[in-house]
């Protein structure tokens, strides 16, 4: 059984599709990665898949459990927001303990837990500090540890590292690489950052206004493109929309350079 | 409750307004008014208007939460949405009901002298009209976006509520008009029902202020709890 199976899924906004019939299979303990710009739509897909919005047409299911059963797939999954959703007004422990109030843990197992989440993302010795004294780096890895406390068997993480410093950039990857590699749980992350998506993903799919426009590996999708040696995720990313990620509102005239460097013709 | 308890400021001022209403109000009129103790006859209204105050604030947390996004963490659990709304208006509740006993404390100081068997029956007033308006400021902050949009919503709607209640003056002297409005406002039973238990005057019997509290914050909670439900 593949952890999530989405077929002809669909959300429109006053006509307009911000998810446009997308189809995709991710398989268990899968690191998988959407790589799009801002408004392609992956939190809207993210936010489906994690039942806080409604599809407007199509099917997904979670370990064979369709989203339309909301409380059933909220037990079996963890959610890193795109923006902050800590208290700020509580401490670290207080947030997680509020965390696993929310999902029915017991006592002991929550406490167990918690420890054990706060030991993985290295707040052991912050946890009773008011959130709003910690640092961007510290909440993000305070949230990831929130994700994981009910034991989820998949993890979304929207655009994890967003408004990061490079250096903690690197060390939120490798909290994610080794949560990946020793709890096993399918991770599903959104990013517009190319080396994140090329560092961290087994997989990849480059969505673009709502559709996949590109799946693959990193390696197969960089060797799908001929016209440049070497070609970076960026060089691919450009290949199949057509538009460079970050000038994605940029001039046209940058877009058309891009697009004259790799001999793109379509 | 956590944040309420850690928020001094938020304490002190929740206390501070209808203190001064009780100060300045219960002197100032209390001289006019002779057939009664007037300062017996204001603090079950203030004790109400602290109630009043508190609750309906209660309800700006979803917005806070909202802003601040710790709402999405909650809609996402594997709760429901109604008991999500429950949980929320028992919180602001709660904080309402230990905001009015401390006012109870200050106003003895002050001069006020309650039936003291009286606090049973006054605290089940004070839970239930606390219900009522949690859920009218859940209700209303759901459906709004910004802090500024529901203070002024707020702003409309808490001093009509408030002196139509009869907290300040005896609703049997008013107009027939102004009574017949006062009979749709939950808090007049509240602060009817904290008279008839604090100091034995009331314009309804006890169970009729019962009745009509229960009738409301029940509706009031289901309604949340719909709202809630759609969100």
């Amino acid at each position: 059984m593949d952890a999530i199976e989405i077929e002809n899924l669909t959300k429109n906004y006053n006509g307009t599709a911000a998810v446009d019939s997308i189809n995709l299979r991710i398989k268990q303990a899968e690191l998988f990665g959407l790589l799009g710009p801002n408004g392609a739509g992956k939190t809207t897909m993210i936010s489906m898949l994690s039942t806080i919005l409604k599809p407007s047409s199509g099917n997904a299911k979670i370990n064979g459990i369709n989203i339309s059963y909301q409380n059933s797939v909220r037990k079996l999954i963890g959610i890193v927001f795109q923006d902050p959703s800590l208290d700020d007004e509580l401490t670290g422990m207080e947030n997680l303990t509020f965390h696993s109030k929310l999902y029915h843990m017991p006592h002991e197992l929550s406490k167990k837990r918690i420890n054990d989440v706060l030991k993985l993302v290295d707040l052991e010795g912050k946890s009773k500090m008011l959130v709003k004294t910690y640092s961007g780096g510290m909440k993000r890895r305070l949230e990831i540890a929130r994700g994981l406390l009910h034991h989820p068997k998949i993890l979304f993480l929207d655009e994890p590292t967003l408004g990061l410093d490079p250096q903690t950039r690197r060390h939120i990857w490798e909290y994610i690489k080794k949560l990946n590699k020793e709890e096993k749980i399918t991770i599903i992350l959104t990013t517009h950052y190319m080396e994140e998506a090329d560092y961290l993903c087994k997989r990849i799919a480059i969505i673009d206004h709502g559709k996949i426009v590109a799946l693959g590996t990193p390696k197969k999708l960089k060797s799908s493109i001929s016209s440049v040696k070497k070609p970076t995720l960026e060089d691919v990313f450009i290949w199949y929309t057509g538009h460079a990620i970050r000038d994605y509102e940029g001039p046209e005239l940058d877009n058309i350079r891009f697009r004259a460097r790799l001999g793109w013709k379509r | 409750m956590i944040r309420f308890i850690r928020a001094r400021s938020r304490i002190i001022t929740s206390l501070a307004m209808p203190f001064f209403w009780l100060i300045f109000i219960g002197v100032g009129f209390g001289s006019v008014v002779t057939e009664m103790n007037y300062i017996n006859f204001l603090a079950p209204g203030i004790i109400g208007m602290i109630i009043l105050f508190t609750s309906i604030f209660s309800g700006m947390s979803i917005i806070w939460d909202r802003q601040f996004g710790f709402l999405k963490e909650i809609l996402v659990a594997p709760v429901s949405r109604s008991s999500i709304m429950l949980g929320k208006v028992l919180g602001g509740a709660t904080i309402a009901v230990v905001s009015a006993l401390i006012m109870i404390l200050i106003t003895i100081l002050i001069g006020f002298i309650p039936i003291s068997i009286g606090i049973v029956p006054a605290v089940i007033f004070m839970i239930l009209t606390a219900m009522c308006f949690v859920s009218i400021g859940l209700i209303i902050a759901s459906k709004m976006k910004s802090m500024e949009g529901f203070q002024m919503v707020m702003s409309f709607l808490i001093m009509p509520v408030f002196f139509l209640s009869g907290a300040l003056f005896p609703l049997e002297n008013t107009p027939q008009w102004m009574q017949t409005i006062a009979y749709f406002d939950p808090l007049t039973y509240g602060i009817d029902g904290l008279r008839a238990s604090l100091i034995s005057h009331s314009i309804f019997p006890l169970w009729l202020d019962l009745a009509a509290l229960l009738l409301f914050s029940t509706v009031l909670v289901l309604i949340g709890a719909c709202v809630f439900r759609r969100m």
